[in-house]
């Protein structure tokens, strides 16, 4: 067992691509539910909507990169009013359903052969994040801590990508702590109440999914310019499942809680994957069990069993208040 | 009190006209299927007068809040406040016009603090615009401002020393007193209490019958549903009965028990005589009919 390599490896995936697009659209999700108590099943369309605007005006339009990033900011706007004016009246779980389809929406308009000039249907856009790289200030070099190092390209994505992590987890800090924040909160508590008291609950809500769509679109931009490709079938259902994956596992409703939760959720599961890897090929698994090609599978089923004992022992995440869960008036 | 002054003037019959009404609801129907829950003529509350709501269960009494707020919307009817007209506002914009609402079933927002609470209950916060929710330095002073007002109100309902717990951990008389207090907070001119003595404690319940007194004192009307006959007895100016959607009688509290159209809608009419045959007939077709209509509305 190389005991080395595989915590080189969790390290890695706790802090990298994955960890930033995770992240930012845990945090946005983390302003939908966790504040608002908007139960977003179709967080996915957001980031998508991120990574086709950035994709498509630099790629498929030869614009330059200031112009897709605008364009990444103001398309999940517009989804955010599409998604929301008509369903924001409905109660939690039938916005649920309404948000899981406008995500599957969104995808099935990406990939569909009518928007291929555009979109290029399911192949997808790539090589688009030339500008990007052209702005890395960092000299040639590997640069990291113990055999945790990254080349300059990667270190000034990451750098970009965990300063987007902060910048939004700040946001949320000032807006919760503000009376704005405070209106999401009565909200996700008993929306009558703050309607009884002159409050548009309304325009609230879709505040929320405004802001939390953009935050979710960074994830997007920096998942199409990290991978300088967007495929529309990345952007299905599971996205959002595992968003909500780190959620729960940091703690709702806390600040840190969807950053740190995306940082366990992708430390876990490459710290189970290499594990099962490497104890397969040492021989300690029968590969009558199990195979390497399997191992890919089992990880996810170990990270959900963990996850749910979590929700059995401590439901209210790793950060959470135990207080805040054990009280339920409803 | 304006109240107690003018009331030997006021008739005690249904739909009474009274000096200076703050509210005034005309023609105000909601039907449920075939069941026609409200069906209120011609109601007025006076300003500066507390005014009971009362009337057997399935009455209608908190139809007709939800229906004079803006939590749900009649069929046909008029109704104005302070003279506005509310036909078609929003229960946002009726709060803001200063007709604020408490619930039957309260509604303290358990994950908020009883603080947090409070503070939501202010009107026109700088801090709750999204873009200046930005910049703190814009809304803190208001905030302080807020807070003082708020420290002040729970004092006043003792509930200082639950300042900074979650509202959840209250009990269910406390939470009644913080969803009164969080409701004075936006300063209303008509506070629209629902049930607010159900399932709180005699000791309490005498402290919130003062506080409702106070309310007036400061100048709010207050109108409110209650079925507790002695606590009615012992703070409203004036009673308006309701029974099956209407408004059957009004008059002073000490009346009320009088009057014979209050008695037979909690007694039922014919509690001392035997139904005859055509009656037993007419009331079965009628119940029949609602039933079929009922269906019809279902399919």
């Amino acid at each position: 067992m190389d005991w080395l390599t595989i915590l080189q490896r969790t390290f890695t995936n706790a802090i990298g691509q994955e960890f930033i697009v995770y992240g930012l659209a845990a945090i946005g999700l983390n302003l939908h539910f966790g504040y608002t108590g908007l139960l977003n099943f179709g967080q996915v369309a957001f980031v998508a909507a991120g990574a086709y605007g950035v994709a498509t005006v630099v790629a498929t339009f030869s614009l330059p990169l200031w112009l897709g990033v605008l364009a990444g900011i103001a398309l999940p706007l517009m989804l955010a009013a599409l998604l929301g004016i008509p369903t924001l009246r409905l109660r939690a779980d039938y916005l649920a359903i309404v948000t899981i389809a406008g995500s599957e929406i969104v995808r099935l308009v990406a990939r569909s052969p009518s928007l291929r000039s555009i979109t290029n249907g399911s192949y997808g856009l790539s090589q688009f994040g030339g500008d990007f790289y052209a702005l890395n200030p960092i000299p040639d070099g590997r640069y990291g801590i113990w055999r945790i190092t990254f080349d300059a390209n990667a270190t000034w994505y990451l750098l970009v990508g965990w300063t987007l992590v902060a910048l939004a987890t700040l946001l949320i800090l000032v807006l919760i702590r503000s009376p704005w924040g405070r209106v999401l909160k009565s909200i996700r508590e008993d929306e009558d109440a703050p309607r009884s008291l002159g409050k548009n609950v309304y325009v609230y809500k879709l505040q929320s999914l405004a802001v939390g769509g953009v935050i979710a679109a960074f994830g997007g931009i920096m998942f199409a310019i990290g991978s300088q490709s967007v495929q529309p079938d990345n952007y299905g259902t599971p996205l959002t499942f595992f968003a909500y994956c780190a959620l729960i596992l940091g703690g709702m409703a806390r600040v840190g809680g969807p950053v740190i939760g995306a940082a366990m959720f992708w430390g876990l599961l490459a710290f189970t994957e290499n594990t099962l890897r490497n104890a397969v090929e040492a021989g300690y698994i029968p590969s009558g069990l199990m195979d390497t090609v399997q191992v890919g599978q089992v990880r996810f089923m170990l990270v959900g069993l963990g996850l749910m004992l979590l929700m059995i022992f401590r439901p209210q995440g790793v950060f959470g208040d135990k207080r805040e869960l054990a009280l339920d008036a409803r | 009190m304006p109240a107690d002054t003018s009331r030997g003037t006021i008739a005690a019959e249904a739909g009474v006209a009274k000096p200076d009404p703050i509210l005034v609801a005309d023609g105000v129907q909601r039907q449920f299927g075939g069941l026609r829950a409200v069906d209120v003529e011609h109601v007025e509350v006076q300003r500066g007068a507390i005014t009971a709501l009362i009337g057997p269960n399935g009455a209608g009494k908190t139809t007709f809040f939800n229906l004079l707020t803006g939590f749900d919307r009649p069929d046909t009817g008029e109704w104005t406040f302070d003279g506005r007209s509310l036909a078609r506002v929003p229960a946002f914009k009726v709060a803001r016009l200063g007709m604020v609402r408490t619930f039957q079933l309260t509604k303290a927002l358990s994950r908020l603090t009883v603080m947090e609470n409070m503070k939501l209950g202010a009107t026109e916060q700088r801090g709750e615009r999204f873009l200046s929710a930005l910049l703190p330095p814009l809304w803190r002073s208001q905030e302080r401002q807020i807070e003082q007002r708020a420290d002040h109100l729970l004092q006043r309902f003792k509930l200082a020393h639950m300042r900074d717990e979650f509202a959840g951990s209250l009990s269910g008389g406390q939470r009644k007193l913080l969803e009164m207090a969080r409701a004075l907070m936006s300063r209303p001119q008509l506070i629209m209490l629902d049930e607010p003595m159900a399932g709180v404690n005699p000791a309490l319940k005498q402290s919130l019958l003062d506080h409702v007194r106070e309310v007036r004192e400061d100048g709010t009307s207050v109108l409110f549903v209650e079925h507790d006959m002695d606590v009615v007895r012992d703070i409203s100016d004036w009673v308006v009965v309701m029974a099956e959607g209407r408004i059957i009688a009004e008059s002073a509290p000490e009346d009320i028990g009088r009057n014979q159209a209050v008695v037979d809608a909690y007694l039922g009419a014919h509690h001392d005589a035997a139904l005859s045959f055509e009656e037993e007939e007419r009331q079965l077709k009628s119940a029949e009919q609602a039933i079929a209509a009922q269906r019809e509305e279902v399919q």
